[in-house]
């Protein structure tokens, strides 16, 4: 038989059986979408979640005080206190693969007040290097210098949110006083925009000080509460990690059998984690989409069957006039293909459309794959065409009488 | 002189639906020369469409052989059947198995879809043409639901006739028309007959049987008797003789 013959013959027998044409076709819609829709926001999500934990510093690593337990006894706020501005010389001196390094002080209850209003922040206590460490960039003014930082002066740099809580629109801050815990304070400089970080936390609500104003002047204190740093670069943090612990241990002359009295975790380690709760996400959404491949396969595998078990008197009569059982199959294959491919194209594009729809809807940018395209694409097509050839084949084995006689 | 197309010897057909057996035919030697029109006829349940089916190679026998113009067909394959089927044989089925939700037209063509050598211009026309001896032309866009039983069977004649067959077989291809029809048909027939076709067809009517050359009357799978038609009919003749004006009573 003829090419031309053939497609005219398979879609003469399509257009015929329409409806089941299109519920065949919506099987493989289905599934297509679906596996296109998941992936695409898993593989969304998780690229923006990435952007995000990059633009925070893959270099950056934190030290914490560890709570220190012994015999199962938490020691209670003491034990917070492990951590000293000495550390951070000790590391800023000692260790090689440690390219800046700040101290952390943090302000508890944290009132400022301008004029008639006041708002409700986190005050930091940082070195100048804690704005490169964290990302933070100056918009305006300047940062603090060392003489000030030596002699505790009253000067802090300000985020957007406390800018936009204190002061009427428009109002350029830099140079204007405020009050922390009714201390006067002047602001030397307004901090870059960062927006909301990952988990939802508005990064622009914060005040940054040097280190030693807030010790003394605001907490009072003669720890620090923590420490930041950066390793020289993103492939020598867990160097940078490793060196920062022995010398901690050194210096705070941990016994072999001492646990740390500090806690060390690396942007990149938390990146690793975050990424792998991502893929996990991606793999379930990809379970859930192999579902809907499989719900959509096995649909139209049922339409195919019963369309062929219909449609076994058709091929009955084809053959006694004269089809040959390759001729029957040739049709039914193209059939299928035909259907397989019109669905896998409107699959792809529904697919696509879903994903950037609920991309939208749920804030993040879906991101379709070209290898999860391909993928659903193919799965569809091979269960269409085999589900579309293989009953044809069973009924172009029968005599062209029992197949006519089928009931 | 006359050469034999077709040649049967103890040919049996069992069906077995569960534990019992049905012996549609039970030992039928028969022999068709080219050119004969062969009526067959008996009761029904006797083993007529069984028979008409192997003829046309739709079927396979249980037992005996079956020579369709010299050849033993047990020794073709299930392509060179169909090849058969296609190019030497025409056949009107009893239910007449036309393709639902497709047109006169088309399942007339149908045939010929199979027969590489024929293009679709030909196609068309020779399908036409076909529609056109069994007084369809004005149907031809008709679906088969749109049609009345009878001319559902014609549309069933017009496609055995398409692919212009040397031997056509009819389970009473007039079954469902009335006597003017009916016998518009058998001149087809006869003419076809006349210009070669070897033509089996079966009938219960004994009027129907008197256009062929001779009888076959089937009895519980096997022949009862044979007789050649001494009085034979002529379509044409009684056609000129049936009153117009009752047959378009009939008609409408
Ligand atoms: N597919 C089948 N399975 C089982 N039995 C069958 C089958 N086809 C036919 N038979 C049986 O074989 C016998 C002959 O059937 P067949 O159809 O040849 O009769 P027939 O002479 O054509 O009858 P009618 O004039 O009613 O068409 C019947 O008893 C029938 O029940
Ligand atoms: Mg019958």
């Amino acid at each position: 038989m003829s090419f031309s013959n053939l497609i005219r013959i398979a879609v003469r027998a399509l257009v015929r059986n329409r409806l089941r044409a299109i519920l065949t076709m919506l099987g493989i819609i289905i599934g297509v979408a679906s596996v296109i829709a998941m992936l695409a926001l898993g593989e969304g999500s998780k690229r923006s979640m990435r952007e995000e934990m990059s633009a925070m510093g893959t270099n950056m690593i934190m030290v914490m005080p560890n709570f220190q337990r012994r015999g199962g006894v938490n020691l209670g706020s003491g034990s917070s206190m492990t951590l000293k501005i000495s550390d951070v010389n000790t590391l800023r001196n000692e260790a090689v693969y440690v390219a800046a390094v700040s101290p952390e002080i943090r302000s508890s209850g944290g009132q400022v007040i301008y004029g008639n209003k006041n708002a409700q922040t986190s005050v930091y206590g940082a070195s100048e290097e804690y704005l490169g460490i964290r990302k933070f960039s100056i918009k305006s003014g300047r940062v603090f210098t060392e003489a000030e930082e030596k002699s505790m002066a009253k000067v802090c740099l300000v985020g957007q949110t406390v800018v936009d809580n204190l002061f009427d629109e428009g109002t350029d801050p830099v140079g204007l006083s405020i009050r922390i815990k009714n201390i006067p304070f002047l602001i030397i400089g307004l901090l870059e925009e960062k927006g909301e970080s990952g988990m939802g936390q508005d990064q622009d609500d914060l005040i940054i000080a040097p280190w030693t104003t807030v010790q003394r002047r605001l907490a009072a204190i003669d720890y620090i509460n923590g420490i930041y740093a950066s390793a020289v670069s993103e492939e020598k943090s867990d160097a940078a990690k490793a060196e920062i612990e022995e010398i901690l241990r050194r210096t705070h002359k941990l016994k072999d059998s001492d646990e740390n009295d500090f806690r060390i975790m690396s942007q990149s380690e938390l990146m690793e984690t975050l990424t792998s709760m991502m893929s996990i996400m991606t793999y379930l959404l990809g379970a859930i989409a192999a579902i809907s491949l499989l719900v959509g396969g096995i649909g139209i595998m049922n339409i195919m069957f019963v369309s062929v078990t219909e449609r076994t008197r058709e091929i009955g009569l084809r053959m006694s006039i004269g089809g040959r059982s390759q001729d029957i199959l040739k049709q039914f294959l193209v059939e299928s293909i035909i259907l397989s491919i019109l669905g896998g194209v409107f699959g792809v594009i529904l697919g696509y459309i879903i994903a950037k729809g609920a991309g939208s809807l749920m804030d993040t940018e879906a991101y379709v794959q070209t290898q999860s395209v391909v993928l659903a694409f193919a799965v569809c097509f091979v269960i269409g065409v085999f589900f579309g050839w293989y009953p044809a084949k069973k009924a172009a084995s029968l005599n062209p009488i029992d197949a006519l006689r089928y009931e | 002189m006359t050469k034999t197309i077709i040649e049967i010897r103890g040919l049996r057909k069992d069906y077995h639906i569960g534990e019992v057996t049905v012996h549609a035919l039970r030992g039928i030697d028969m022999k068709i020369e080219a050119g004969e029109f062969v009526a067959v006829m008996g009761a029904s349940g006797s083993g007529k469409s069984t028979m008409l089916n192997i003829l046309g190679c739709l079927d396979i026998p249980t037992k005996g052989d079956y020579l369709l113009d010299g050849v033993d067909i047990s020794t073709l394959s299930k392509d060179e059947l169909a090849r058969l089927r296609n190019q030497k044989l025409g056949f009107v089925f009893q239910a007449y198995n036309l393709l639902p939700r497709t047109t006169a037209l088309e399942n007339v063509e149908l045939p010929l879809f199979y027969d590489p050598k024929v293009k679709s211009k030909e196609r068309m026309e020779r399908a036409i043409k076909a529609l056109d001896a069994v007084g369809l032309t004005d149907r031809m866009h008709h679906m088969p639901n749109q049609l009345s039983g009878g001319q559902q069977q014609r549309v069933a004649i017009a496609r055995s006739l398409v692919n212009d067959p040397v031997m056509i077989l009819a389970d009473e291809p007039t079954g469902n028309l009335d006597t003017r029809t009916s016998f518009e048909i058998m001149e087809l027939f006869q003419d076809l007959n006349e210009r070669g076709r070897t033509i089996v067809y079966v009938t219960h009517e004994p009027d129907i049987a008197r256009f062929a050359t001779r009888n076959v009357v089937f009895r519980d799978g096997l022949i009862q008797r044979e007789n050649m038609v001494t009085d034979r009919t002529f379509a044409k003749e009684v056609l000129k003789t049936l009153p117009v004006e009752i047959i378009e009573e009939f008609d409408s």
